[in-house]
């Protein structure tokens, strides 16, 4: 497993350059660095001497990709690629454009998006098996056909509308829950529990629907009707035998959304004034804040390749045939 | 399921817990008392007075530093008054007005906030001990005397290399010495803290503790009005030291997100995500609130509290709101103390009454809401490139184009379909409540309008259409080509929502058969077109920087040109008599003689046409029956001193307007209960079946 891991290791730094690249070339097609100056030099009495300012005092005075003027490895280090993108590697992420540290700010933030995304991730995950394995348990029944009408009108609609609506209904009409806002510590419950619930609804239609069918799926196998020749309980089969067997699929999307549980929810964040990672990341790309959305993108990554890890290896805890050999 | 349903049903028993409404965004540790509760949608990019230029920032920034000046919070046309200066400094020319001093003098006793960077023992902290701090605010306090040394400190850091400063360039064409300063400072800066005490500036004389001397070059009339700026407002050497101790930065701790001020209040609770607290400075010397004000002022109350020891308010909790919908709601459920007034929410507070005034609806005033509104000190308008072959330069036929187009773009129209009727329509490029704006009759721009009935009527469209057929495109189309006369409009978007806007821009020009090609980008590539003049008409607009004609006037001004130098004048406005008259006019004081000019300027503009003049927008706020003493001042922030709240009311009506309805989480649990009913019978008879039915 070890030789497996350091292999999936190596390959990860290659992609991490590329998606750095791939990140630079996308933001300075759309943005000069001229473009990044005015934007925080304002737009009244901005002279040209104040934006070469800016520039040199931030590092973007240099050449993007290469830099013909200079000589030997130059050429590549002299550039505002390498520059800004070599400390990635150390996750040292520097300053935003604002001055603000961005490490410090991914440290702060880090928990009001966890606050949210750990109890939408844990609640939402068993509440769509639960109802899914009630569906498959009642399948072919009026339970299962409107349970199913049920998913697809809720998968139809907007997380937006969920949004809006629960905060007019639940907050603005019922008063039971604050509209918007956040606190840190003990008292932060008060404010995650309405995004939870909206979390939980938004995406209880399509992923119930998902499991149902991959729950079905196992039912028709040859495991099943053992199970029941042996005389188990229908319980038994669903719980022990069937939600078992169907763990793979499952764990496939849901081990690897764990690491993204740090960059937060765009959305809701910003319509329940959570002071997560994801409306930083939002806020950066209004402000054009390339040292943020860089930074943002490279530890998107990071996380997206761990997860890819990890549930590789929950595969072989789930299912002893699978091997990294 | 039924875990779940506990843990719900849990959460709301501590929500019955809670003090106050379950609803209340507010934490029990920052509830209650004379507290503000106001919030801002922007996060702010710079605290730092030599950095901030936004209004975003304003609201924090000017309720803790503390310029020379301010202006009279009641009284307009608005009035400078000191603030800690002892008078309004007055300009001495010197060398046959080569040079213009002025000698300012500072009011002695005037108290820093406490603030750690006074005590002289936090000057070496460690980095374990600065990692383990959450706010400067744990270190021992310390504060110090308010002295001239402090407002030459900061004239100095205008030239720091490495604070970019939004009006470094413009007042290295002032102070003197200034540009120079920056190269010495440029070539001392070894990174670390540049002590700026040691390196002296020409253009700043101290001459005692509580008194200094600024000399500029030539005659800058308006160079007070900056005076009133957090660009000149004191900044201790000890904060810049304090903060630039190795580890701070990496904790956010620098002088730009943790400002040090003699203002009402210091920022104690520093999070721009989410929340920023400002609390009563207690080494704050208190001002009396003001005992005159505008004709009115008496009536609404705004007196009542005349010479009475301010600030009022002992702590504001400004809340980051992003979305329009939770701010909105939040103010109607009392938890904002004051709010705006989206486009969304317009129809469900304001109703035009019958004299055609804008009052609050039956629902909004049942809640004892009130409407506050003030035309804005700005313009936004749609200008002309004068380069351009088609729409610019002085020749008869475009000119004439210019006029027939402006005659044809109903502002007022555009007023009421797209801005909810918040707007005045512009005469031209001076703004209301600006010295050398002119009401009723004598003010309207005579080449669009006429005065019928006692009140402007806009020219008719056959009038346009003559002058458009005069400039040489009868009917839309050129007289010596006989093509289609097309122009382009560049402007940015924000969205599909613009739809609406850019459709209605090209059904004006349709009125005089001109085709309008609508050129949609984003604000860089927009700025970009603008600096290198390829464009035909745009869309800007302009927010006065202080209340002289000139900061309007300006934006015409020939060597201002954007394409040329790179200036303020966007559409590179070029007339000789024009740009002789401004010079004569800025230098100026306000006078008879010098409105006498204004007319002028503004009569040849009005006849040019470089704009289309567009719109002066109208700001409608809402406040709580609770608020008192707010009144809108678009010149400065610092408002918040004069504030004045009535918690108890304040308390009672939050309490009311946000009690619980629980009756619909019962109705949930028996839905629940209902539909599993079905399902437990089923399940129960499943498991109670036969492999094979009887026989």
């Amino acid at each position: 497993m070890l030789a497996y891991i350091v292999r999936r290791v190596l390959y990860a730094i290659l992609i991490l350059i590329g998606v750095n690249l791939i990140t630079f070339v996308l933001f300075f097609f759309v943005n000069s660095p001229d473009d990044m100056a005015r934007m925080q030099l304002g737009a009244k009495y901005v002279t040209p001497d104040a934006l070469q300012k800016w520039k040199a005092d931030h590092g973007y005075d240099k050449p993007l990709l290469w830099n013909s003027k200079a000589s030997g490895p130059g050429k590549a280090t002299e550039t505002i690629f390498y520059e800004k993108s070599l400390r990635l590697f150390a996750f040292d992420f520097g300053a935003a454009e604002d001055g603000r540290n961005i490490g410090n700010e991914i440290r702060t933030r880090m928990g009001p998006s966890l606050a949210l995304q750990i109890p939408v991730f844990v609640v939402a995950l068993c509440v769509n098996i639960t109802f899914a394995l009630f569906l498959a348990f009642f399948r072919a029944t009026y339970l299962d056909f409107w349970g199913v009408v049920l998913c697809v009108a809720m998968m139809s609609i907007s997380t937006l509308f969920y949004i809006i609506g629960g905060q007019y209904l639940i907050s603005k009409v019922w008063h039971l829950f604050p509209i918007s806002g956040y606190a840190g510590g003990l008292d932060a419950w008060r404010f995650v529990l309405l995004p939870v619930i909206i979390g939980v609804v938004s995406s209880f239609g399509s992923s119930a629907r998902l499991y149902r069918t991959l729950f079905l799926e196992e039912y028709s196998k040859d495991y099943v009707r053992t199970a029941r020749a042996k005389g188990l309980a229908e319980r038994v089969v669903m719980f022990r035998h069937v939600l078992q067997n169907a763990m793979i699929p499952i764990l496939t999307g849901v081990v690897a959304a764990i690491p993204f549980l740090f960059m937060g929810a765009l959305l809701s964040e910003s319509f329940f004034g959570i002071p997560g990672l994801g409306s930083y990341t939002i806020d950066a790309i209004q402000a054009q804040d390339f040292a943020v959305v860089r930074s943002m993108v490279f530890l998107g990554a990071v996380l997206y390749i761990i997860g890819l890890l990890l549930t590789d290896i929950s595969y072989t805890l789930v299912d002893p045939r699978v091997r990294f050999d | 399921m039924k875990a779940l349903l506990r843990i719900f049903l849990i959460c709301l028993l501590f929500l019955a817990g809670c003090e106050g409404a379950w609803n209340d965004p507010y934490s029990e540790s920052v509830r209650g008392g004379m507290t503000l509760y106001s919030s801002f949608s922007e996060r702010p990019k710079h605290l730092d007075p030599v950095q901030s230029y936004t209004e975003d920032e304003a609201k924090f920034t000017q309720q803790v530093y503390e310029p020379l000046l301010q202006y009279h919070y009641l009284k307009r046309p608005y009035e400078l008054i000191p603030l800690t200066a002892l008078e309004v400094p007055k300009a001495r020319e010197i060398e046959g007005g080569k040079y213009t001093v002025y000698d300012i003098r500072i009011r002695p006793g005037i108290m820093y906030q406490p603030h750690p960077a006074f005590v002289a023992s936090n000057f070496s902290l460690g980095k374990t001990e600065i990692d383990k701090l959450k706010s400067p605010y744990q270190l021992e306090l310390g504060t110090r005397e308010l002295v001239a040394d402090d407002y030459i400190y900061q004239i100095k850091r205008l030239a720091h290399p490495r604070l970019h400063s939004p009006i470094g360039g413009h007042m290295n064409e002032y102070i003197v010495g200034l540009a120079d300063y920056a190269k010495k400072l440029k070539a001392a800066d070894r990174g670390g803290w540049l002590d700026l005490r040691q390196i002296p500036l020409d253009g700043v004389e101290r001459i005692d503790s509580h008194a200094f001397r600024i000399k500029i070059r030539g005659s800058y009339p308006q160079f007070v009005y900056w005076l009133a700026m957090p660009f000149f407002a004191p900044v201790p050497w000890e904060a810049e030291k304090f903060f630039d101790q190795p580890g701070m930065a990496e904790k956010n701790f620098t002088l730009d997100w943790w400002p040090v001020g003699t203002g009402a209040y210091m920022l104690t609770e520093n999070n721009p995500n989410s929340r920023m607290v400002l609390e009563r400075n207690p080494n704050y010397r208190g001002e009396p609130y003001p005992s005159a004000g505008e004709a009115g002022d008496r009536e609404r109350g705004l007196l009542a509290d005349a010479g009475k020891t301010i600030p009022f308010i002992d702590r504001v909790i400004l809340s980051r709101e992003k979305e329009a919908i939770p701010y909105w709601n939040k103010f109607l459920q009392g938890y904002y103390d004051s709010s705006g007034i989206g486009s969304d929410q317009f129809d469900q507070a304001v109703r035009v009454s019958i004299e055609g005034d804008a009052v609050v609806t039956p629902e909004m005033e049942e809640k004892g809401i009130r409407l506050t509104t003030s035309v804005a000190t700005s313009i936004f308008y749609v200008a002309f490139n004068w380069d351009d072959p088609v729409v610019g330069g002085s020749s008869e036929r475009s000119r004439k184009l210019r006029q027939a187009i402006s005659i044809a773009f109903d502002n007022e129209e555009y007023i009421t379909i797209f801005a909810n009727g918040r707007g005045i329509a512009a005469q031209g490029p001076v703004a209301p409540g600006i010295f050398g704006y002119r009401e009723g009759r004598e003010g309207i721009n005579p080449v669009v309008y006429d005065w019928v009935d006692g009140k402007p009527q806009r020219k008719s469209i056959e009038t346009a259409k003559k002058l458009l057929a005069q400039a040489g495109y009868p009917n839309g189309r050129d007289a010596r080509s006989g093509q289609p006369l097309v122009l382009s409009l560049d402007t940015v978007t924000r969205g599909p929502g613009d739809k609406a806007s850019f459709d209605w821009y090209r059904r004006q020009f349709e009125k005089l058969d001109i085709q309008l090609e609508i050129r949609a980008t984003d604000w860089n590539r927009f700025q970009e077109k603008i600096r290198k003049g390829a464009t035909q008409l745009f869309r800007l607009g302009w927010n006065a920087d202080y209340p002289d004609p000139e900061n309007f006037l300006f934006l015409l001004y020939g060597p201002q040109s954007r394409a040329k130098s790179q200036g303020e004048n966007a559409s590179n406005y070029l007339n000789p008599e024009y740009d002789a008259l401004f010079e004569r006019m800025k230098n100026m004081p306000n006078s008879p003689e010098r409105e006498k000019i204004i007319d002028r300027m503004v009569e040849i503009a009005r006849r040019d046409a470089p704009w289309i003049w567009g719109i002066h927008p109208k700001d409608y706020s809402l406040r709580h029956a609770w608020l008192a003493n707010d009144k809108p001042n678009n010149m400065a922030r610092n408002n918040i001193k004069y504030l004045k709240v009535d918690t108890e009311a304040r308390a009672e009506l939050r309490a009311q307007w946000n009690k619980p309805v629980l009756w619909p989480i019962a109705l949930i649990v028996l839905v629940l209960a209902l539909s599993a009913f079905p399902a437990i019978l089923s399940y129960r008879k499943r498991e109670r079946m036969a492999a094979r039915p009887a026989a």
